[in-house]
């Protein structure tokens, strides 16, 4: 078993009928996943086609949810929107939400966390590229793909992969499909400075899923989530980890792109995290060409 | 984005935050006009730019100081006139100093002591978080250093905002008790309102100060706005001044893309923010410096990688430019095209280190191949920094 979701996991899509969403939709359905309903306030009733694959359209979460069994959504819906519709997720008592939208206001984000306290959804983002977990046909065809991920870059295997970034996700699992070595699941925890999962979060899971053998941890420059991740792994965490560090060279006080992405006052640098990883005993590569290869370094030290 | 002294004033009275008399002026005759207004006593004169040091500056025409004090009206002219369209150097502002297009006609305040007290948004507990302590008037990282007990840290309830109770707690913690507890507290309370209601990451009063008549005044402020938010808050982007950012960045934005200049002399192009970030690194750790980040985002689009080139080949100082992409979803042949049509568009002359990955990669590398471009293709990360750090050295011998 994978982590958060399985091949047999059914899923709908918050923003199906937009050019992003829709997109995306065709790529999971095409990657064999289980996609099996849509919603667009407004537009319940029709049916989103592509290829042999017609999917149903709701107004609301829950209605897609009560009719189709659907147990996460995943939500392409514009920022002004994306507030109330994870909440309109939460409330319809999925499991995971997974928010891919970018640039969601922070006070909203905050004000949506706030509100989703003691309540079962899980909430993965936003700003992020969502998560796989590979399937086991050819290019890891009839896997899990939420989001916004390269599905066929994947290899279903026993590497956990958790990371902010994605272009810096697909390097990671790029490198371990090449090398032979596949995922149980990879997870994008998003660029925000306020997000539903955290590494230390994934970690856990990974650490407690018996199909995951090894993990990547990917993290960068902002916040203190990978020194918490790093500290909780360096005292619970008995699988071999690999990690990788991005923005060393970022300049003091500016937004790398990724809104969380900043060092301030002295806070959040990648020295101080990969100082705080090595401590906890995680090998980090001091290059993202070599994520995998760190990885493969620190199983065969483990034997 | 960072705004003007006399913009933190401006929010200060439109939210009730309690602040000193003053306006802004934009011409000598408006800075006679409200010295006049305010009473020609205790007048100070307060050039505006996105810098500190502005007391101790010299502008470039010789004139001493950014920030002066005036005993009339006239004299308010004088120095305004001395001031606006003028360059002023301060230690922040590096060699080239920044003009001055606005001058801060205020009252000058007496000060008893000054406070720190900031609202910023923490990350680690998602909530709004008060940081006061009564050492103000000097580096606050050095305050939570050396003395972390004199830091007062109040979190803020993200649905229900800061109470008043907090607000006279607060107050109370600082010295701030028994007639001035209300006006502090209100303070506080009407800063939090404003915080709130402007999507503010980080609120610093900076200084917050208590006049030897018993008043508690926030004077200036720097401001953080969350750039997510904007798009509600068209009274916020008003207040932006773009002749304070880097104009090769005010150009990207307008492309859609997330560039930031450095000063480095090795480009880049990446698509995603982590792997942007992750690319000036190994140019670093090849021995290299990386003159930006820039992020083309997922897609890279001809078009997107055209403007991108234009944007770095402004930057006089780029020697080389790697190209970094990993095509998931999009085809590498397509990104490829669009590099070399970017190339040729460009007339480009510098080493072009192009490292693709992902989707058709053959296909890609066969069109860079192919192009007849002096570029050269890279395998991996590691390869492509070196390549490049070697190319430009080549290039200067």
């Amino acid at each position: 078993m994978a982590i958060l979701v399985d091949t047999d996991t059914k899923i709908l899509v918050q923003g199906i009928t937009g050019d992003f969403g829709s997109r995306h939709a065709r790529a999971s359905l095409d990657y064999g996943t289980r996609l099996v309903a849509g919603v667009t306030p407004g537009k319940g009733g029709q049916v989103f086609e592509h290829g042999a694959h017609r999917v149903p359209v709701f107004d609301s979460v829950a209605e897609a949810a009560r009719q189709t069994g659907a147990t996460v959504s995943v939500l392409f819906v514009p920022p002004p929107f994306a507030a109330d519709s994870i909440l309109e997720g939460v409330d319809a008592g999925l499991d995971l939400v997974v928010a891919i939208t970018e640039g969601i206001p922070v006070m909203d984000m905050m004000r949506v966390k706030a509100a989703m306290a003691g309540k079962k959804t899980r909430l993965i983002g936003p700003n992020c590229p969502g998560l796989v977990t590979p399937g086991t046909g050819e290019n890891s065809h009839g896997g899990c793909r939420i989001g916004i991920a390269p599905g066929y870059i994947h290899r279903r295997g026993h590497v956990g992969v958790v990371s902010r970034s994605g272009t810096l996700t697909y390097e990671a699992v790029w490198q371990l499909s090449q090398r032979g070595l596949g995922q149980s699941t990879c997870v994008g925890i998003g660029g925000d400075p306020i997000n539903g999962t955290s590494h230390l979060d994934v970690l856990k899971l990974f650490n407690d899923d018996p199909e995951t053998e090894a993990i990547i941890i990917i993290g960068e420059i902002g916040g203190e989530a990978e020194e918490q991740a790093a500290q909780w792994a360096g005292e619970h965490c008995k699988k071999p980890m690999a990690a990788f560090i991005a923005g060393a060279t970022a300049p003091p006080g500016r937004r790398m792109g990724h809104a969380g992405a900043i060092v301030s006052g002295g806070k959040g640098t990648a020295q101080g995290k990969i100082a705080a990883l090595e401590a906890a005993g995680i090998a980090v590569a001091k290059s993202p060409a070599t994520m995998a290869d760190t990885l493969i370094a620190a199983m065969k030290a483990r034997g | 984005m960072n705004i003007h002294e006399y913009q933190a004033k401006e929010l200060f009275q439109k939210f009730g935050v309690a602040t000193s008399p003053g306006k802004v002026a934009r011409t000598p005759e408006e800075a006679e006009a409200i010295a006049r207004e305010l009473g020609e006593k205790d007048i100070v004169v307060k050039a505006q730019i996105h810098a500190g040091g502005r007391g101790k500056g010299t502008f470039k025409n010789g004139f001493k100081g950014g920030v002066h004090l005036v005993k009339s009206a006239a004299e308010a002219k004088e120095v305004a006139g001395k001031m606006l369209g003028q360059t002023l150097v301060t230690h922040q502002t590096g060699p080239e100093g920044k003009v001055v297009n606005q001058v801060l006609v205020g009252k000058s305040v007496d000060i008893a002591k000054e406070y720190y007290f900031a609202i910023l948004l923490d990350r680690g507990t998602s909530a709004p978080v008060v940081i006061a302590s009564t050492e103000g008037g000097v580096e606050i990282e050095a305050v939570a250093e050396k003395t972390p007990e004199k830091i007062l840290r109040e979190p803020v309830h993200p649905l229900l905002g800061l109470q008043p109770f907090q607000a006279r707690e607060l107050a109370t913690q600082l010295g701030l008790g028994g007639a001035l507890l209300r006006p502090a507290s209100e303070l506080f309370l009407a800063l939090y309102r404003l915080f709130a209601a402007c999507d503010c990451s980080i609120v610093e009063i900076n200084p917050l100060v208590l006049t030897p008549d018993k008043q508690v005044l926030a004077l200036d402020a720097k401001f953080n706005f969350d750039d997510n938010a904007l798009y509600r808050h068209k009274e916020i982007v008003a207040l932006r001044d773009i002749t304070e950012e880097d104009p090769r960045e005010v150009e990207a934005s307008k492309s859609g893309l997330n560039y930031i200049g450095l000063d480095g002399d090795i480009a880049c192009l990446v698509n995603g923010a982590g792997l942007a970030m992750a690319t000036m690194d190994i140019i670093q750790y090849a021995g290299g410096r990386p003159a930006n980040f820039l992020d083309v985002g997922g897609g890279a689009s001809k078009e997107q990688v055209t403007a991108a080139f234009k944007i770095i080949l402004a930057d006089p100082q780029v020697r080389g430019i790697l190209v970094n992409i990993f095509g998931g979803i999009m085809d590498c042949n397509v990104i490829a095209t669009g590099i070399v049509a970017a190339a040729r568009e460009t007339e480009l002359k510098i080493p072009l280190v192009v490292r693709l990955e992902g989707n058709n990669v053959a296909a890609g590398k066969k069109t860079l191949a192919e192009s007849g471009l002096a570029l050269t293709a890279a395998d991996d990360l590691d390869d492509a920094a070196r390549k490049v750090v070697a190319a430009i050295g080549a290039a200067a011998a």
